[in-house]
């Protein structure tokens, strides 16, 4: 087990939850002066390392310009700063596992990066990292990732589980982060968590994650693996107090249905990048909820575990390893993220929030999911897209 | 005369509920919609513009590169021959503190039919996209 893994593991043998931020600064100096104030919270907090977008898209040297002309970059450019820069950095910060955060498609170069200034834990994945956010095509990332995951000793956390950010059923957020673990394990990964991001109602996440558990013990049974949720990832509560208490119940969803780490969100999210103040406050907020929740041994079953179940088995039912089974899965459809324009999306898929508040679909694609949880009659266009990917904003702020 | 819309990110951008958003508006207003989606460069989207040749061109973009990125994507389509007169227009949020007049009226100076960058975008917006469809329209019976 990786350090960062041990760490969260040691936390969830003793009950607390693990929050961690997301930030990024091109200083040095900056960024140890964050990573420190992340480890006198007062919270079990894990750091991280947010590489700058230059990075993320591998122009380096644009990175490189940017910080010899001290332009402002909106991260920690890795690859362009020396190991022993990252290595001072961290330097004396035994206690505070930090993880790497990128977005990239291409991640070979943050990967030895990273590895060179000792640090052991990132995220990403061949299809989350493509489909919403790139034009490379997936079968690039596939090999890309398939290349940087070799030769990668430390701990790995999926991105499936937060595809798109928001409105994308659970079930298939549950498939993707699964299917993103096998991915990383066939690659020679021993050490993985799987993300989950918040969505729009709570009973709903936390069968969701609860489904995640069930499935990660049943396909990632030889490695060592957590769960990660992730506060709500969408368009976001204007309010401070709308914004607090959405990133406070992402604390209770995770306690009570048995994850070990948070990602949080800060008071700031609506309007601007957070000051490293906002992130410890978010922590320290979410570690307070955290405290006050508790696990919950049983929740209402929808199907989400069924559907989850469904879709992951007919991806590592198609011939060839994962990466090559997920290349498949694409092409015919048997995956279908709603409302995500990659060329190598069927697009076919649609979902729409009910009246209850759950995730529902509208249309399934070609995905081998029953017609029967199909809504055909839910509401479409732009007003009612609007007003569901507003919903959560607009209830916190109420 | 054709009724399509040629809707795209800007090169440095990777949202997209924006133009997801966009394509189900215009469809409803009667437009038929290629939408190019996230991180599409000058050059893509002039080559796409050629294939395509499109009634309007609508780019949306909210990562705050937008006064930046806007015009070197309209230079590269004014570039092509055949591109020379399609309008385009740009809206979201185009700069990384709120909208800035200033900068507004200089896309507008440098190209753009409209911009759509404050509280009345969306607005405003609509309203572009009815009457646009309603001079095609009295332009195909004429």
């Amino acid at each position: 087990m990786t350090g960062f893994a041990a760490f969260v593991g040691r936390a969830a043998a003793e009950g607390r939850l693990v929050v961690q931020p997301r930030m990024g600064m091109a200083s040095p100096g900056q960024m140890r002066a964050g990573l420190l104030a992340v480890l006198g919270a007062r919270a079990t907090a894990a750091g991280t390392l947010t590489v700058d977008s230059y990075t993320r898209v591998g122009d380096h040297r644009a990175a490189l310009t940017a910080l010899r002309d001290g332009a402002r970059l909106n991260g920690y450019p890795i690859v362009s700063h020396h190991p022993d820069t990252t290595r001072a950095v961290l330097d004396g910060l035994a206690g505070l596992p930090v993880q790497v955060r990128h977005g990239s498609a291409d991640p070979r170069a943050i990967f030895g990066a990273l590895a060179a200034a000792g640090l052991d834990a990132t995220e990403g994945g061949p299809v989350s990292y493509c489909l919403p956010y790139s034009r490379k095509p997936l079968r690039d990332s596939v090999g890309h990732w398939t290349e940087a995951c070799e030769g990668f000793s430390g701990h790995l956390e999926t991105f499936g589980g937060c595809m798109m950010g928001q409105l994308c059923p659970p079930s298939l957020l549950v498939a993707l982060s699964v299917l993103e673990a096998v991915f990383f394990r066939h690659c020679g990964v021993r050490s993985v968590s799987l993300s989950y991001a918040q969505q729009t109602s709570p009973g709903q996440d936390a069968e969701a994650i609860r489904a995640l558990r069930a499935l990660a013990g049943r396909f990632l049974s030889d490695v060592d693996w957590h769960v990660v949720v992730y506060a709500y990832m969408g368009v976001y509560p204007r309010t401070p107090s709308g914004a607090r208490l959405l990133n406070d119940n992402a604390a209770r969803l995770a306690v009570r249905a048995g994850a070990e780490r948070l990602i949080v969100k800060t008071v700031a999210e609506a309007h601007r990048i957070p000051t490293v103040a906002e992130n410890v406050d978010a922590l320290e907020s979410a570690a307070a909820a955290a405290e006050a929740a508790g696990f919950e041994e049983s929740t209402e079953d929808t199907g989400v575990l069924a559907e989850a179940t469904a879709l992951v088995e007919a991806v590592l039912d198609l011939p060839g390893d994962p990466g090559a089974a997920l290349l498949a899965a694409f092409r015919r459809g048997l995956l279908d993220v709603p409302y995500c324009l990659h060329p190598d999306n069927a697009g076919h898929a649609r979902c729409h929030i009910d009246d209850t508040g759950r995730l529902r679909w509208s249309s399934v694609g070609a995905m081998p999911i029953p017609r029967s949880v199909v809504d055909r009659d839910s509401p479409s266009g732009s007003a009612s897209l609007l007003a569901a990917l507003h919903r959560v904003a607009h209830l916190h702020d109420a | 005369m054709n009724n399509l819309v040629l809707l795209s990110g800007t090169a440095s951008d990777s949202h997209t509920w924006n133009l997801v958003y966009l394509q189900l508006l215009l469809e409803e207003t009667g437009y038929r919609v290629v939408n190019l989606g996230a991180c599409v460069p000058p050059a893509l989207l002039a080559d796409e513009c050629e294939a395509e040749q499109p009634a309007l061109v609508v780019l949306s973009t909210v990562n705050g590169h937008g006064y930046q990125d806007g015009p070197r994507a309209l230079v590269e389509l004014r570039s092509r021959p055949g591109l020379a007169a399609v309008p385009v227009v740009i809206g979201g949020k185009l700069g990384i503190g709120g909208p800035e007049p200033d900068r507004a009226d200089a896309l507008r100076a440098a190209g753009f039919a409209e911009v759509f960058d404050d509280d009345t975008a969306i607005t405003r917006f609509r309203e572009f996209i009815a009457s646009h469809a309603l001079c095609r329209t009295a332009g195909t019976a004429s």
